[in-house]
């Protein structure tokens, strides 16, 4: 068996949206659960943080959302991600996004979104079991 | 039948039960007496409401005489729709509104800037592009009575001067124009992260509007300093009440600096906090955050008008304690939350509707949070008399703890060279993501209990209608900006863009350009763009 790869997660806020309590409370959960994180900081585009996600070979991108512009933004990430060859990269989310739009997300290639009060392990677990390492 | 084998285990039946630490992380104790506040003077630290300290209240006959202002939350993204929705509180008997903005205008893009798509009217905010949008939301509104709160920070004198404008071209005298312009770029920095430029030039813009404004529109506050947004970020009630004053402390030594003298403008700022689900520890921070105003501005800043000492603040119930799951529950957080605020004496109160933690209000959920002030006010007693808490021993030790927590903060942050320099080294981002995270993994370990969300979880949730918002809205707000910009008289646009560079560059008010460039029609994108090729941007080193 190959020695257990440490997942590289990359946290990522697209948009003009500044709430970053979320995406700042995950990335502080994930890398103290031992993997390596990248936060993007604010007001990344779509095409910045799909190319941080190649360059730093990450495995996941989460992405947290709180302007309700979800829909607009995971399709054009998933779309970059599909021109670039990126598909392999996990994509996942948070934020304020109702749960009518999840199917919708899903369907598009989205791996899980996590509603606000989701327990930070719940996380953890789910990308633990969902990642090949 | 099945035995709780944890009842005999546990050593102290109550643990688990009541939190023992309030949000500040104070120890509470299970007891309260006259050796809690030992030491403190009634009539010296306390007082009468409506003087010095102005612990009990800023007014002599507070609610008695005239209740806080109930001020709802009057946007939606399109301009026209958001004014039937202020129109609809104002029937209901809101008598003030806010307006929040939507993400571009907040980040002074205009509707056509390509980073606005997918954003235009989202997050319930109203689209401002241009001073038409400004007339069409505020239609039929009397503004010298109905006290509009723009939550506007970065773009606030560009929204300003269209406010002005839009009087002007109603004949509406200036000096009667009412309302708050939120303008704080501090609190933006620490956490709210809606800034652009430096925080230089950010304070001469806010010193500007200020300045303006004392001489303009005296019934109208240039700025509302914000703990709130700091709070939503994760600061603690504590350190909200400390951040805040200390922000507040900031704004007047640049007041006093940039020649203004303190009475002048002191009596114009107002604040703006939170109020979370511990009922007593926000009555403790309003009665502190007073007395520690009152105390800083006679005895630190010299100010000798009583008004320059009045803490005046308008209060939101918290949006961060609202739980996705099992949301009807929120109806009783906001409740609890908004008695507080009145028992703690807020000047203005604005009471979240139960499904926020997911979309814009339906004008069903809305209601019930208009209602819910309404209930307070006329049913509950907690406003037929002035500070209800005062004399209490919890309340009155709890209030002198939270100002000695206080004090300690200030001293850090003055040993860093103040709050800029605070800003600039990451200190206030880091201590508020810090409780951000403590928060969190105190519901984690359980330690703290949300109801619904890690205690007396439900599988099924009950299905909530949302409201939806009009998707063609983005496409037709583009188009229809796209006209505006045609139909205006270039040559002058072009001329006042020139004047606005101008006045950016020297240290003349920006106010009287910006107003005569958005009567010439000039966009809020377009001016905020003048501005930012002048000021620069600010970029933040991200750390989590």
């Amino acid at each position: 068996m190959s020695p257990k790869k440490t997942l590289r997660i990359l946290i990522a806020k697209p948009g003009l949206d500044g709430h970053d309590r979320g995406a700042k409370v995950v990335a502080r959960a994930l890398s103290n659960a031992g993997m390596e994180v990248i936060y993007s900081g604010l007001h990344q585009t779509p095409e910045q943080i799909v190319n941080t996600a190649i360059d730093e070979d990450v495995d996941a991108i989460g992405l947290s959302i709180l302007s309700g512009a979800h829909n607009t933004i995971f399709a054009r990430v998933m779309k970059l991600l599909k021109e670039k060859g990126a598909s392999d990269i996990l994509v996942f989310g948070g934020g304020t996004i109702p749960k009518k739009d999840w199917t919708p997300l899903e369907t598009m290639g989205v791996g899980r979104i996590f509603s606000p009060g989701t327990d930070t392990r719940e996380i953890v677990t789910y990308l633990t079991e969902t990642l090949p390492h | 039948m099945a035995q709780d084998t944890t009842a005999n285990t546990n050593p102290d039946p109550f643990a688990g039960i009541a939190p023992v630490k309030n949000l500040s992380g104070f120890e509470i104790n299970p007891l309260y007496g006259p050796e809690d506040v030992k030491g403190m003077d009634f009539e010296r630290d306390v007082g009468l409401p409506g003087e010095y300290p102005y612990v009990r209240g800023v007014y002599s006959t507070m609610y008695r005489v005239r209740p806080w202002t109930i001020r709802q939350l009057g946007s939606l993204g399109p301009p026209g729709e958001a004014n039937k929705r202020i129109r609809q509180l104002v029937d209901m008997g809101a008598n003030g509104i806010s307006i929040c903005l939507d993400m571009p205008t907040i980040m002074g893009r205009d509707s056509d800037d390509p980073l606005a798509e997918g954003e235009v009217g989202c997050c319930g905010g109203v689209a401002i592009d241009t001073i038409q949008d400004m007339r069409e939301l505020l239609a039929g509104i009397e503004l010298d009575k109905i006290s509009i709160n723009f939550v506007s920070n970065s773009q606030s004198a560009v929204i300003l001067a269209m406010f002005c404008a839009l009087a002007e071209e109603r004949g509406l005298p200036w000096n009667l124009l009412t309302g708050t312009m939120q303008n704080d770029a501090l609190k933006e920095y620490q956490a709210q992260k809606s800034y652009y430029f430096p925080p230089r030039p950010s304070m001469r813009l806010i010193m500007d509007t200020i300045s303006f404004c004392m001489r303009n529109l005296p019934r109208f506050n240039p700025i509302s300093i914000s703990g709130y947004h700091l709070a939503s970020a994760g600061a603690t009630p504590m350190q909200e009440l400390a951040f805040t004053l200390a922000n507040g402390f900031t704004y007047v030594e640049e007041g006093i600096k940039s020649g203004m003298s303190v009475d002048d403008f002191a009596p114009r700022l107002s604040f703006f906090f939170k109020v979370h689900n511990d009922l007593f520890e926000n009555v403790a921070k309003f009665r502190a955050a007073r007395r520690i105003w009152a105390r800083t501005m006679k005895e630190k800043f010299w100010a000798k008008n009583p008004a320059s000492w009045r803490f005046r603040v308008h209060t939101q119930t918290s949006g961060s304690s609202l739980t996705a799951q099992q949301m009807e529950n929120n109806i009783i957080r906001t409740t609890i939350q908004a008695l507080s605020a009145v028992m703690a004496g807020t000047q203005s109160l604005h009471t979240n509707a139960f499904d926020e933690a997911f979309s814009v209000p339906t004008p069903h959920s809305e209601r019930l949070a208009l209602r819910t002030q309404q209930i307070i006010l006329h049913e509950s007693g907690a406003a037929s008399t002035i500070d209800p808490l005062a004399g209490s021993y919890y309340v009155e030790a709890l209030t002198q703890q939270m100002e000695e927590a206080c004090e300690k903060y200030f001293q850090s942050i003055a040993e860093m060279g103040g709050v800029i320099a605070g800003i600039e080294k990451g200190y206030f981002q880091r201590e508020i993501a810090e409780s951000a995270f403590r928060y969190q993994r105190s519901l984690e370990k359980g330690a703290r209990i949300v109801v619904g969300l890690n205690k007396y979880t439900e599988e099924e949730e009950s299905p909530i209608a949302l409201r939806e918002l009009d998707s063609e809205f983005e496409k037709n707000k583009v188009a229809a900006l796209k006209k505006y910009k045609e139909d205006r008289d270039q040559d002058l646009l072009r001329a006042k863009g020139e004047e606005l560079r101008a006045v950016c560059k020297g240290r003349d008010n920006v106010m009287p350009a910006l107003i005569s460039a958005v009567r010439a029609g000039m966009t809020l994108g377009e001016a905020i763009g003048h501005m930012r090729d002048i000021f620069g941007v600010y970029r933040e080193q991200a750390v989590f």
